[in-house]
């Protein structure tokens, strides 16, 4: 019922008011996208909260290559319908980790249990029920759009529909076309309907977005935003903040082989209290020790005269710092409260060793 | 003749493809926009999936569609099907009125040249195209995601295999009709049969000569130049090319070891013999299975989904 309903809205990446062609679509993307998605999830009854149920439960996981200690015993839990995150900088173990737990590589030592299987030892059913998008996989060669679905379909004891599942990925206008002369962002869209096609309960995504232009990023989001809503967990890797603080229930940070932070988009790495800063300038006639004491004492300087206040307690600060100035009939350029944003966390928990 | 096939191949593309455009009535005329975006009317009903028929029709889904992808590849079609032919017609051009001696008779070239091009086609086709087209696949991350699915890797490999015996015997038999047809140079029907068990055991030899040397290939790019060096000195001393009987006793010896010159011996009987027990040789055939199992087992040891630029 659920994909009916999300086919029959065609569920596409592309924002064109052109495509209102018969009057049944909506003209703007994301209007169509939460009518057909909100018609989907009420008809299928999926979508509910993330419940404690762990769909992946991973204990003490290390993988050696060699001498070289790739993963060095790392914990992790995702439960079923939440997006969960996983980050890192290249060569911290995060290819790695996923490629363990998608049952390409065999854990050193530890317990890994996804579906409630050993991914290494899982028969062909446990597969069935995984999609897996990979960081890099090419078309197959000679096949068309339909072609390649069609094939993978086939691999399947229950595979969705061909046409729908196509549709919606937004490649209904290509289906004909070889597979090798779609574009970069469209090709993508077909590894995500490759994933898509055995209907699976999980599905990793492994950096889906890497290369695509702002406009085709904001249309995968949009995708995988509904792959949630009905219900499906969604492991995700991807080298770009806005896109795990845009998705994220839950992120992990890995570094160096070892989880070094947990925890949601909002509070990764005690993001949450951390100092916030009021940063301003001052006009050319006052000085910085013209401010009141309090403030004064906690200054900082930028080399291009800028002033940063770290502020434990904002209001109070702004308040003095608001009250100084219109005393003085001043007008505070640039004057702004920043907190740290997720990349700043990110990188600094990804550098520090 | 190749530019005959083409030109039928393009008329029936085009009649297809009118078909295609005549197929969906239902497009409302109202539509004149540009956008090319919208959506096909209803989906087609896809019925039970092969997956879910048994494991022989995964089997023949899977072959069906490696067909497809190495029919589809200008570079297998022109080195497994059309470079044969041509070489075909350049020998027994060139060198069609003279003699050799084979198995001690007096063999016209014309004779000698249909085995050996046979050979050539049956090594092109099972090893050559595999190699590069298993090790490009390995390396794209197509065979990791095929992997990645619930089909059982035997599925993924004999449906493959299966393929490739296809695209071979099609080749070869294009080879021998054109040959029949172009040149007379005709086999006994048990002869015929001899040919075809030789060529089955030879193809699937060469095959499993192919998944091991994939395993050992790092790279796409490697494909290409390793198979030309493990095939190219082969035919010309394996009586492909050059009868053996041109060749010194060293070079025949050295042949020996290798597997075309027993695909290509074997095929030569044939030509001259009559009956099918003269018709295929027991010890080539032997050989040739030995080589199989043998590179069955490398490609079993070696033998890798995953990209090999990709590890860690």
């Amino acid at each position: 019922m659920a994909r009916s309903a999300l086919c029959t809205h065609g569920w596409t990446f592309e924002v064109d008011p052109r495509a209102d062609d018969s009057g049944t679509r909506p003209p703007y993307l994301g209007a169509m996208f939460t009518n057909s998605l909100d018609a989907a999830v009420a008809s299928a009854g999926a979508g509910a909260p993330p419940t404690a149920e762990a769909v992946i439960r991973v204990r003490g996981l290390q993988k050696r290559y060699g001498s070289h200690e790739a993963v060095r015993r790392i914990d992790l839990d995702i439960h079923r319908g939440e997006i969960f995150a996983f980050l890192g900088p290249n060569g911290a173990g995060k290819t790695t980790t996923v490629e363990i737990l998608e049952g390409f590589r065999q854990a050193t030592v530890g317990s890994v249990e996804v579906l409630g299987q050993d991914p290494w030892k899982a028969p062909g059913s446990w597969r069935a029920r995984l999609g897996i998008v990979l960081q890099e996989s090419g078309a197959e060669p000679g096949l068309t759009v339909r072609e390649c679905v069609a094939l993978y379909a086939g691999y399947y004891p229950a595979p969705r529909n061909i046409d729908e599942t196509i549709a919606l990925v937004g490649l209904a206008a290509q289906s004909g076309e070889r597979a090798t002369s779609l574009s970069g962002g469209q090709r993508r869209r077909l590894d995500v309907a490759l994933a898509l096609i055995g209907d699976p309960e999980l599905i990793f995504l492994d950096e889906p977005t890497t290369g695509f232009d702002p406009s085709a990023r904001r249309a995968a989001w949009e995708v995988i935003d509904g792959l949630r809503r009905l219900g499906k967990t969604i492991f995700l890797t991807t080298h770009y903040m806005e896109e795990a603080e845009r998705l994220a229930d839950r992120i992990a940070v890995i570094a160096d082989g070892r989880i070094v932070a947990e925890g949601t988009p909002q509070n990764l790495g005690g993001r949450q209290l951390e100092a916030a800063q009021i940063s301003f300038r001052l006009p050319a006639a006052k000085a910085a020790g013209d401010l009141p004491p309090t403030l004064a004492e906690r200054l900082q300087s930028d080399p291009d005269g800028g002033l940063r206040l770290p502020s434990a307690s904002v209001t109070a600060d702004l308040h003095l710092l608001s009250g100084w100035a219109l005393e003085r009939g001043l007008e505070l350029d640039d004057l702004e409260v920043t907190r740290p944003t997720l990349e700043d966390v990110y990188l600094q928990l990804t550098s520090e060793e | 003749m190749y530019f005959l096939i083409k030109r039928l191949l393009r008329m029936w593309r085009e009649r297809q493809s009118q078909k295609d455009a005549a197929a969906p009535p239902t497009a409302p005329p109202a539509a004149a926009a540009p956008s090319n975006s919208s959506p096909p009317a209803a989906p087609r009903v896809d019925g039970p999936s092969a997956s879910s028929r048994g494991p022989l029709a995964l089997l023949l889904h899977e072959a069906l569609y490696d067909i497809k992808i190495s029919a589809r590849n200008p570079r297998a079609r022109f080195f497994g099907f059309f470079f044969p032919i041509v070489l075909l017609v350049v020998f027994i051009g060139v060198f069609g009125n003279s003699h050799t001696t084979f198995d001690g008779a007096r063999v016209s070239l014309k004779v000698f040249y249909v085995p050996g091009i046979l050979t050539m086609s049956i090594v092109t086709n099972a090893y050559a195209s595999l190699v590069i087209l298993v090790s490009g696949l390995r390396e794209q991350g197509v065979l990791k995601r095929r992997r990645a699915t619930p089909v059982p890797a035997v599925v993924l490999i004999g449906g493959q295999a299966l393929a490739t015996v296809v695209t071979t015997a099609l080749a070869g038999a294009i080879l021998l009709l054109i040959a029949k047809l172009a040149y007379g140079v005709g086999m006994a029907g048990p002869a015929i049969v001899a040919v075809a068990c030789t060529a089955l055991v030879g193809t699937v030899a060469f095959a499993c000569i192919g998944y091991a040397v994939s395993g050992m290939i790092g790279s796409q790019e490697a494909a290409q130049p390793v198979v030309q060096m493990t095939m190219l000195p082969l035919w010309f001393i394996s009586g492909v090319f050059i009868p053996i009987s041109n060749l010194s006793r060293g070079l025949k010896d050295l042949a020996d070891v290798f597997p075309v010159q027993h695909l290509a011996n074997s095929l030569h009987l044939a030509s001259v013999q009559s009956s099918f027990g003269a018709s295929i040789s027991a010890t080539d055939v032997l050989v040739l299975a030995i080589w199989a199992a043998g590179a069955a087992a490398l490609a079993g040891w070696r033998f890798s989904w995953l990209p090999a630029g990709a590890a860690a």
